[in-house]
């Protein structure tokens, strides 16, 4: 029996999903270890402590909950110092992180003053005896690593969207605890947090990706693309790298370079042949829908659902019928 | 100022790998290596921060085996004043192990900032820089897509999902850096020839035993075969039954 340790992300004063997923990802490994239990820390402003019962709710057996009025945005020093702390006291068999932009930086730093090594973008994990072996992609996810972490505690963050956070009953005792050190004190900090606009969701994160290539035929027409997102209502956009240099859509949209691996429930290919780079990015989607003209595209070989034809014809009909769908839930 | 950039020889990846007989590492026959994006930006950074404060001296460090000068001497032709190669069989998984021997190396340059790519896309775990910052001790400020340097005094941008960050930090500091920072400049044919008088130390790596060790490399599974639901927008009805009741997706 061991106990797990569970980072959960916040910006502001919200929870973030990922951060759900690392808790319910701590219940999982807890349970395979012999039934320990989960500790979870929340760092955020006066008012975070309200989450806990959520986070109790996806796993968590305490939430230790820091609360300061100097931490409305990411305080990586502190955040660092604070995780550090608990994880020293705590005794921890594993510490789990998400594989997001503050869990990219914030859980090696954790892992190097811990003096142990770390995975990121974990797929999936398993307890064998000493060691917790893990899954991971390497280049660019045309080759998955099995890798066994023989450190203690073995400090993992979790990729995006492959656990589903699990809800139970049960409610978190909560603590309440201080900063390791005084955000005042920090040397790096955040001044500032521009949230984008409309809230546009992250490739990695979305629940359902929607992906143009140059079947589209022209920058105009991703509104096609962007209508079946807004239908969906938890979809982001994509596109290829096709797309992306010829200057359609900006560069963080492709998909299947360095770091822009989408797993999304669904991904749905708009016009998109399937280059074996853009097949490598989003070949471990567990729904792949693909709507193209040519019938021998390699993106039918690897896609669940096929249609055949004109992406101007079938996009808005496919939009109108989720719009319909989800309607009637 | 006295700039650091660490840098990583990775292969190209618009190949299909295969993996080698042990089942632990790539066939790396026909791989073409090059020095990783990312680290280019690093590099390209470190450039213009040389050329804006005259007097500065830039180094370029990279782990691993002799094929790793090669790396170097591309940093060097693209205009780093030096190379320190840290010798060791082969890069490991490991980014603590790795992070360990950097900062042994550093600790000692004096370094007013040291400069890593945020990811490679080979090992994708993006740990090192990080890492190496905090077993200095010294700030850090990881994926910056901006930069301005003034007085010992920093600010940058990092990209987050549908946010930005604004984030100050003092020097001596270490950045990763992120798409978005510079477009890298090709080494020029004077640059080339340049960089073949360029001082290169070579070092033993100090890497510690590793903690994660490579059980397995696999190709990802073949997905099972799909099917084609129909032609034109006819399909529809039967695509959104088959996401409702089939996929439970919608």
């Amino acid at each position: 029996m061991a106990n797990i340790f569970a980072f959960v992300e916040s910006r502001g004063s919200e929870l973030r999903k990922v951060g759900l997923e690392a808790t319910t990802a701590a219940r999982l490994l807890a349970d395979a270890s012999g039934g320990g239990e989960v500790h979870a820390l929340v760092i955020g402003p006066p008012g975070i402590a309200a989450k806990a019962d959520q986070i109790g709710q996806h796993g968590a057996d305490v939430v230790i909950v820091v609360e300061h009025a100097g931490l409305g945005n990411y305080n990586p020093e502190v955040a660092t110092a604070t995780a550090v702390e608990r994880v020293k006291a705590g005794g921890y068999r594993a510490a789990v992180f998400s594989t997001s932009a503050q869990g990219r930086d914030l859980s090696p730093r954790v892992a190097a003053r811990l003096g142990v090594s770390i995975v990121t973008d974990v797929l999936s994990f398993e307890v064998e005896g000493e060691a917790i072996v893990v899954r991971h992609p390497l280049n660019i996810g045309k080759v998955i690593a099995t890798l066994a972490i023989s450190g203690t505690p073995a400090v993992i963050a979790m990729r995006p969207n492959v656990i589903s956070p699990a809800r139970n009953a049960k409610a978190g005792r909560v603590e309440t605890a201080q900063p390791a050190i005084d955000p005042a004190s920090a040397r790096v900090v955040v001044r500032e947090t521009r949230q984008g606009s409309g809230g546009k969701l992250d490739l990695a994160e979305a629940p359902v990706v929607i992906a143009g290539g140059r079947g589209l035929k022209a920058a105009e027409n991703f509104k096609l693309v962007e209508d079946l997102a807004t239908a969906f209502g938890n979809a982001a956009v994509g596109a290829t790298r096709a797309v992306t240099d010829d200057g359609w859509r900006p560069h963080s949209d492709q998909i299947g370079q360095t770091g822009r691996l989408v797993s999304p429930e669904l991904y749905i290919a708009v016009g998109i042949s399937g280059a074996v780079q853009h097949l490598a990015g989003m070949r471990i989607s567990k729904t792949i829908v693909a709507v193209n003209k040519d019938k021998d595209a390699p993106i039918f070989k690897l896609a669940d659902y096929g249609i055949v034809g004109d992406v101007f014809e079938i996009i808005p009909a496919l939009t109108e019928a989720v719009r319909e769908a989800k309607k009637q839930h | 100022m006295k700039i650091a950039v660490c840098i990583k020889r990775v292969p190209d990846m618009d190949v299909r790998f295969k993996i080698g007989p042990d089942n632990t590492s790539l066939d790396e026959v026909g791989l073409k290596f090059d020095l990783n994006d990312f680290d280019a930006w690093a590099v390209e950074a470190a450039l213009q921060l040389k050329e804006k404060n005259p007097g500065s001296e830039v180094t370029a460090i990279s782990l691993g085996p002799d094929s790793v000068q090669e790396t170097i001497r591309k940093a060097l032709s693209m205009g780093v004043d030096r190379g320190i190669h840290l010798k060791a069989d082969k890069v490991p998984f490991d980014g603590y192990s790795i992070a360990r021997a950097l900062s042994e190396e550093l600790k000692a340059g004096a370094y007013d900032l040291i400069l890593f790519g945020k990811i490679s896309p080979d090992s994708s775990n993006g740990v090192v820089g990080p890492m190496t910052a905090e077993l200095l001790g010294l700030p850090c400020v990881t994926a910056i897509s901006s930069l301005s340097i003034e007085g010992g005094k920093g600010t940058a941008k990092r990209e987050l999902e549908g946010a930005q960050e604004i984030v100050d930090f003092p020097l001596p500091a270490v950045l990763t850096v992120d798409e978005g920072l510079n477009t890298a400049r090709y080494p020029s044919l004077k640059g080339i020839m340049a960089a073949k008088k360029k001082p290169l130390d070579v070092k033993a790596a100090a890497l510690p035993a590793p903690q994660i060790s490579v059980r397995k490399l696999e190709l990802p599974a073949e997905r099972k075969a799909g099917r084609i639901v129909g032609e034109g927008a006819a399909a529809v009805p039967e695509l959104i039954k088959l996401l409702q009741t089939e996929a439970k997706v919608l």
